[in-house]
């Protein structure tokens, strides 16, 4: 009998050793070799003798991109985020004064809270200076491009992925409440844009928002402007284009979350003395929450290394690291290095893809 | 049925100088074609057990949410100590409901699922960890009240949306279908918890139901609907013993109703008495009425199968058929017999198992004579 359910594992594992594991080793081989004017364009490779090949790879591309940088601004970012959650509850049940204790408890709690926290950002920083003359080669950065890339493409990621909840809550929303016998349409209406390819909507945008396009010659005609609007090829641009590729993924979780919830729960807060509004932001919000937080990941994990829709809509200044991947690999024949910046985006997508499955988990149990 | 009551028994609504605390006054509503209430009136009246009994689709559940205040009249209008509420939205309404599906807010634990309607209103935050601590002892939920809603039981989230609903002490109470989702069992022991509730907190209850003997059990007064109309409303006694319809008579318990016509009465009968002539061969049935009924109306005669009796011998009473035992119907404390007494025309009689089964000497296709009195059934014109 266990021959059967290891066989029925094995098949997903099968598919992740090949589709996956290989790939990613030969790229993160690629990575670690150094670049050549040959085919493949990067030494040493399996000609050399496999033992000529291992002695051969070194971290010298992780140095050039600035991986240290990289790794230690994320985890500052993730620490700063950890010390937060810590925190910030416990600092919070502190101010709010409580009728069981006097408003002195509240503030030496407030007080041991602040203090502990004070003490924590003290030992990390005698931590980091006592290593500092290790650390500070280790992010040392030579060239600050892809640092700067990957700092730009969290920032586009992380405004596009509000702006995509921002317009996609609404809808969702919107969707939920509607009559019954309409919710298949409008779901079907969200659905619709996949049936054509991402590539042509995404070049029917830059027919829409170039100088002599629609949208210009639209509020031309009627006077609101006197001069075009300057969207193509700058970061407004991709925006557009993201929050618009992306929408149907934030729309869905949202709407699965709201359409399972029970309409008589806001009747029932509204019974018991809610406004409209106030029952939306005490009932309907928090339990739309699993969904939005999961509309949230889907959006932000593709957008963090999207190419297409930069190097389209995007201009020179527009500085993403998907696209600055396809510019090392195709236009400067550089492998070891775009392989590099490659194996540095799975490492960091990695964290919102754990914290995403830790989400749904919870969200099923 | 203007019976003697002694002074003590609780009945307003005879009391013609009783102020009621509901008032639907013509009140219609329709949703687009469909009439939902059709020209409603009636009274319900402070600390009642008012209960709303009808099939499904009968406009029960719009009536009460009327009241909630999630749907607003056509026409017409509801007051509610005096003051017209159609205007008025739920959240300002001294009227809570307990919902059909219990609607507790799942990320909420039972105490804060109570708190809630509290945290919403000018109490002050002491006072409403006092009244929330109440609520848990009134429905004894104390253990639970850290708990989530999905981490209780079906009859302890009953009991966390009464008290949820009772904790602003509103004017009235609402329950839509309340004990739906619990078994058998659990249903008639919380039938007698929410009377008792209901006394304790003198709150004015009406409840939608179904399911006759819930409300039989705990209503003071039941409103009988029918498409959007009530059809009787009246004490559960009088709705079961002196329904003033075939539809009331039929929809509450079991009932044989017989069809025939007024016979000229006899000279010297009493004033009440009719005779009620079914068939041509037949002796006609002998029963009393106060509807003065005037020769050769067609009328039911509708009688509970518990008030007929069934015997092997010839009995001497007012009324007296025989026939023969087609089914027996045994369910352990009682058993109901289909006797046809005519061609086509079945009577059930029910009698008590007060022997153990192998004393009892009745069984199928015996002979039996079944009986009773003048004043056992009620004649019905409707």
């Amino acid at each position: 009998m266990n021959w059967r359910a290891r066989l029925l594992i094995f098949v997903p594992y099968a598919w992740l050793l090949v589709f996956f594991l290989v790939p990613f080793g030969i790229v993160l081989k690629i990575s670690l070799s150094d670049i050549a004017l040959a085919i493949p364009p990067y030494v040493p490779t399996m000609k050399d003798g496999f033992w000529t090949m291992i002695t051969g790879l070194d971290l010298e591309n992780y140095a050039f991109i600035g991986a240290g940088a990289v790794f230690a601004t994320f985890a500052l970012i993730v620490l700063a985020v950890g010390m937060f959650q810590i925190l910030y509850p416990r600092v919070r049940r502190a101010l709010i004064p409580d009728a069981r204790y006097g408003i002195f408890d509240s503030a030496a709690v407030a007080l041991t809270a602040l203090a502990v926290a004070v003490v924590n950002i003290a030992v990390l920083v005698a931590v980091l200076s006592f290593l500092f003359p290790i650390l500070s080669d280790f992010v040392n950065i030579p060239d600050f491009l892809y640092f700067a890339a990957y700092l730009s493409s969290l920032k586009i990621a992380l405004i596009s992925t509000f702006l995509t909840l921002l317009i996609g809550y609404p809808i969702a929303y919107g969707m939920a409440r509607s009559a019954e016998h309409w919710r298949p349409t409008l779901l079907m209406l969200v659905i619709l844009p996949f049936w054509t390819s991402f590539l042509i909507r995404v070049y029917a945008w830059m027919g829409i928002l170039s100088t002599e396009g629609y949208l210009n010659q639209l509020l031309l005609n009627i006077g609101i402007i006197s001069d075009p609007l300057v969207i193509l090829n700058t970061n407004v641009a991709v925006y557009i284009g993201i929050v618009y590729t992306y929408l149907p993924f934030m729309v869905l979780p949202i709407y699965a979350a709201l359409d399972k919830m029970d309409d008589s729960l806001v009747e029932a807060a509204e019974d018991l003395g809610c406004t409209t509004l106030s029952a939306f932001w005490l009932v309907t919000a928090p339990l739309s929450k699993p969904g939005v937080i999961a509309g949230c990941f889907l959006v932000f994990i593709p957008t963090l290394g999207e190419f297409v829709i930069p190097s389209l809509l995007g201009g020179s200044n527009t500085l993403m690291i998907g696209k600055v991947l396809w510019e090392e690999f195709f236009n400067n024949r550089d492998w070891p290095v775009a392989s590099a910046v490659a194996v540095i985006l799975l490492l960091i997508l990695i964290i919102p893809i754990v914290l995403f499955q830790r989400n749904q988990q919870g969200d099923e149990s | 049925m203007a019976q003697p009551k002694p002074d003590t028994i609780f009945a307003p609504w005879d009391d013609p100088t009783a102020k009621p605390l509901i008032q639907f006054k013509n009140v219609t509503k329709r949703f687009g074609d469909f009439t939902a209430i059709d020209n409603l009136t009636l009274d319900i009246y402070a600390q009642e057990f008012f209960a709303l009994l009808g099939p499904s689709g009968c406009g029960k559940t719009t009536l009460m949410r009327m009241l909630g205040g999630f749907e607003t009249p056509t026409e017409g209008h509801i007051f509610l100590d005096g003051v017209d509420i159609g205007p008025v939205p739920p959240n300002e309404r001294p009227v809570n409901m307990m919902f059909q599906s219990y609607a507790l807010f799942p990320h909420l634990t039972v105490w804060d699922n109570i708190a809630f309607g509290l945290k919403r209103s000018d109490m002050p935050k002491d006072e409403i960890g006092d009244r929330v601590e109440k609520m848990l002892k009134l429905t004894q939920l104390g253990k639970f009240a850290k708990r989530k809603p999905h981490q209780i039981s079906g009859g302890q989230r009953q009991r966390v949306a009464l008290a949820r609903s009772l904790a602003k002490a509103p004017k009235l109470l609402l329950l839509d279908e309340p004990l739906g989702a619990l078994d058998k069992k659990l249903r008639h022991e919380t039938q007698f918890e929410l009377m008792d509730i209901q006394e304790t907190t003198g709150t004015t209850f009406v409840i939608v139901t179904h399911d006759q003997e819930e409300a039989m059990t705990v209503a003071s007064r039941v409103a009988v609907m029918v498409d959007g109309t009530l059809s009787q409303v009246a004490t559960p006694d009088q709705i079961y013993e002196a329904p003033n319809s075939t539809y009331v008579a039929d929809f509450i318990g079991d009932v044989n109703l017989i069809e025939g016509v007024i016979e000229v009465p006899e000279k010297g009968a009493a004033k009440d008495a009719v005779s009620i002539r079914w068939s041509s061969t037949e002796t006609p049935i002998n029963a009393t009425s106060d509807l003065g009924l005037a020769a050769a109306a067609t009328v039911h005669f509708a009688i509970r199968p518990e008030k007929v009796s069934i015997s092997t011998e010839k009995p001497e009473a007012d009324n007296v058929m025989s026939g023969k035992i087609l089914d027996i119907a045994y369910l352990g404390n009682i058993s109901t017999y289909h006797v046809e007494v005519a061609p086509g025309l079945i009577i059930k009689a029910q009698a008590t198992n007060v022997r153990r089964m192998s004393r009892r000497n009745l069984t199928w296709e015996d002979h039996v004579y079944l009986s009773w009195t003048d004043t056992a059934g009620v004649v019905l014109t409707s």
